[in-house]
């Protein structure tokens, strides 16, 4: 397949295997522990599992599965505010298919729409739009979720229900923003972190010089890495080669998708539509300052938090759920207490075993063989 | 339901004596499932019409079936149903009725069974076309001619608007297992050889395609189609054959995956080996699916001792069923019930059963 294959060289592949090793090896304190590299991006998560990179890797390089999946941060309030507006008479609740199963504090989309209320998988906010234009005598609204990359196309399509004068057509917006919570990990004092690979398609829309302060600063190498396995690969190589020159860079290894500077006309859209919440709850992570966005009042008409009651409760996550250390790195997901038994993609307590993108998810549909011999080795070393 | 039983009434169970009635209507109504005239002329005029044949035409509450004529055929019966509900009733390469006839053949067929005698159920919504329902039983006869099966009985029900979703069928079936034919996912031992006999996930992408899901410009076909044939072909050239699963729902990883539970052994995927059309590769890849996970409803998984996997081989890709077939694995020692794939960009990861229904993701 074109544009694809390329990318999935499994014989360029071996080379890069090899450079990498050798470049480890340059590396003095890759001998005494792993060097820790997060991807912050759940779409990075997702191709790791899928090609079995891990698997490919040397034992000095651990990867950490960041906090970068949307639906994985969702915190469990929101949920139930999603159930809330679903539950509205006359209410068309449209969703991207991921969020279906996340648990709220009492129950999931799925289970809600079991219960008779309408919701429906879109693929797009445009398709939501559409249905609220099919179905005048309806109330439509469209669960905004994700990062930079998914903003624009819900800002547009505010803008185009401003533009038709759909009145029947509302967001409840879940944006949040990735900066704001990169700087809260860094930040963490059990952070053990040694490079970054950055978002892709965030990156995309935003560019690249909003992550100057992590080599600034927190004096760490971040490469923006585009999704197909050799990118992953690259963009590994380039992280180890920054940390064996000494050097912290933000570096672009994507640059055939991500300009410099990002794209402009996406920025406008959303700036148009959407300013910055003082605060935004992560699943996990607690609050962090600036991290959500909401929508401005020149467009509340279209903002489900206005048009309709919502209970806006904030919900503590489950004791027992460590999602919160994993996203950090602090902990691996399988040393979390109760992971793969009380905590399982058919019965989610925490929200990174419900998205294919989320770290536990990952690993107990992927990652059973590589994490038996993780386990194995660890129980070793404590012995 | 019981209310509903009672209003209807059997469609073999007709009287033998009338004239046969004729449908003046364009849409079910409830009175078609009344049991009175309008629904004797349903039955006349769209299934007796059709599915004519020595058992139904008897008009009893029963089919009748010859044991001696079973008994010449092997020293088993095999016995299954299935019951179909797909949404839309049309979908490139196929329909409701073709699924409900090779969906039931094709559950006998895996077994090593010779598939013989068909029920056919109906549960349909009041409104429904009385040309959409000729349409699909028309395709039911052919389905059934094609297999070398006879529906011999059937049952129908009128539901209120919004009890079912326009049609739902329950095909149930008998077929018989010849002497010697012993297949079952126990038999599986390491070193068997898995085969497929075709592209995987076509039915799932031309499902997922047909509900307006994506608009593809070259639409991919469902491979819903019988399997008898190729199963007797083959079975012939590898008579060792441990187990055969019809991947319909789940795909390839669950059936695989059920029968590694079985059988206590572990499988090994060839990623590069496993058989895809370019289309459906791509739709997957747009829609953050795995082909892997896709309903194919014509579409076998075959454990074979390696000694005969290459006459299985051959066997399957002399039938327009079985050119596209490929060796695709092989069942290992330990990992036991672990489905594992070499992907072709060089590491593995496990292939597990699906959790719930695959959600496509957003980014």
């Amino acid at each position: 397949m074109k544009y694809v294959d390329e990318f999935r060289d499994p014989e360029m592949a071996k080379t890069l295997l090899k450079q990498i090793e050798a470049l480890t090896l340059e590396i003095p304190k890759a001998s005494k522990r792993p060097l820790q590299i997060m991807e912050v991006c759940g779409g990075h998560t997702h191709s790791i599992f899928k090609f079995g990179i891990e698997t490919m890797l040397p034992d000095c390089i651990e990867l950490v599965h960041g906090p970068g999946c949307p639906v994985c941060v969702l915190p469990m309030g929101r949920v139930d505010d999603c159930i809330a507006i679903a539950e509205t008479p006359n209410m068309i609740f449209t969703t991207f298919g991921d969020a279906m199963r996340v648990p709220g504090s009492k129950k999931s989309l799925l289970q809600a729409k079991a219960e008779g209320c309408d919701i429906r998988m879109v693929y797009s906010p445009l398709d939501a739009l559409e249905l609220a234009k099919n179905n005048p005598d309806k109330e439509v609204s469209f669960f905004g979720l994700g990062f930079e990359t998914t903003m624009p196309s819900t800002a547009l399509t505010v803008l185009q229900a401003e533009a038709d004068s759909v009145e029947n057509f509302s967001l409840f917006c879940n944006h949040i923003t990735i900066i704001p919570t990169i700087k809260a990990i860094l930040d963490s004092p059990d952070l053990k972190l040694d490079g970054f690979l950055g978002p892709g398609h965030v990156s995309m829309v935003i560019g690249n010089s909003p992550y100057n302060f992590i080599a600034n600063h927190y004096k760490r190498p971040l490469v923006v890495a585009g999704f197909e396995p050799l990118d992953v690969l690259q963009s590994i190589w380039m992280v180890l080669k920054q940390i064996k020159e000494g050097r912290h860079e933000i570096e672009n290894q994507y640059n055939r998708i991500v300009p410099d500077d990002g794209n402009n006309i996406a920025l406008q859209s959303i700036g148009k539509v959407f300013e910055l919440r003082e605060f935004f709850e992560w699943r996990g992570l607690g609050s962090i300052d600036h991290s959500g966005v909401k929508i401005r009042d020149e467009y509340a008409k279209f903002d489900s938090e206005k048009k309709f009651d919502l209970p806006s409760l904030k919900i503590a996550d489950p004791k027992s759920c460590q999602c919160g250390e994993v996203l950090k790195g602090v902990i691996k997901p399988w040393e979390c207490k109760v992971f793969g038994e009380l905590c399982t993609p058919e019965t989610p307590l925490g929200s990174l075993m419900v998205s294919s993108e989320g770290a536990c998810a990952a690993y107990y549909q992927y990652g059973g063989a590589l994490m038996e011999a993780k386990k194995a080795e660890a129980e070793k070393t404590a012995s | 339901m019981n209310e509903l039983k009672n209003k209807n009434e059997e469609t073999a169970g007709a009287t033998p004596f009338r004239r046969g009635g004729a449908l003046k209507a364009d849409k079910i109504t409830m009175a078609h499932g009344s049991g009175g005239k309008a629904m004797r002329d349903l039955i006349d005029d769209v299934f007796i019409k059709s599915f004519d044949n020595p058992a139904m035409g008897e008009m009893e509450d029963q089919a009748r079936i010859d044991l001696r004529a079973l008994q010449a055929e092997g020293d088993r019966l095999a016995f299954t149903t299935d019951s179909f509900v797909v949404d839309p009733l049309f979908f490139p390469g196929g329909d409701i009725g073709k699924l409900a006839i090779f969906g039931t053949v094709n559950d006998l067929a895996v077994g090593g069974a010779k598939p013989l005698y068909l029920t056919c159920s109906m549960i349909i919504e009041e409104g429904l076309e009385i040309d959409t329902l000729r349409k699909v039983v028309s395709s039911m006869r052919e389905a059934a001619d094609l297999s070398g099966v006879s529906i011999v009985t059937g049952d129908t029900k009128v539901v209120d608007k919004g009890a079912c979703d326009k049609l739902f069928i329950n095909t149930a079936g008998v077929g018989v297992i010849p002497k010697g034919t012993d297949i079952g996912a126990k038999k599986v031992k390491p070193g068997d050889k898995l085969l497929v006999n075709g592209v995987l996930g076509d039915h799932g992408a031309a499902i997922l395609n047909a509900r307006g899901d994506m608009s593809l410009t070259s639409p991919v076909l469902s491979d819903c189609k019988p399997l008898y044939e190729l199963i007797e072909n083959f079975l012939k050239a590898a008579p060792g054959t441990s187990s055969i699963r019809d991947a319909t729902r789940g795909g390839l990883a669950s059936a695989v995956n059920e029968i590694a539970e079985t059988a206590g052994v572990g499988v090994l995927l060839n990623e590069d080996d496993i058989p895809l059309r370019k289309e459906v590769r791509g739709f997957c890849e747009i829609l953050g699916l795995d082909p892997l996970y896709l309903a194919n409803e014509g579409t076998l998984v075959a454990f074979v001792p390696a000694e005969q996997a290459d006459d299985a081989l051959a066997a399957m890709k002399n039938l327009e069923a079985g050119k596209e077939a490929a060796i695709i694995g092989e069942a290992v020692e330990g990992t036991s019930g672990r489905v594992i794939m070499q992907s072709s960009f060089g590491g593995k990861r496990i292939v597990d059963m699906l959790v719930g229904d695959q959600l496509p993701r957003i980014c």
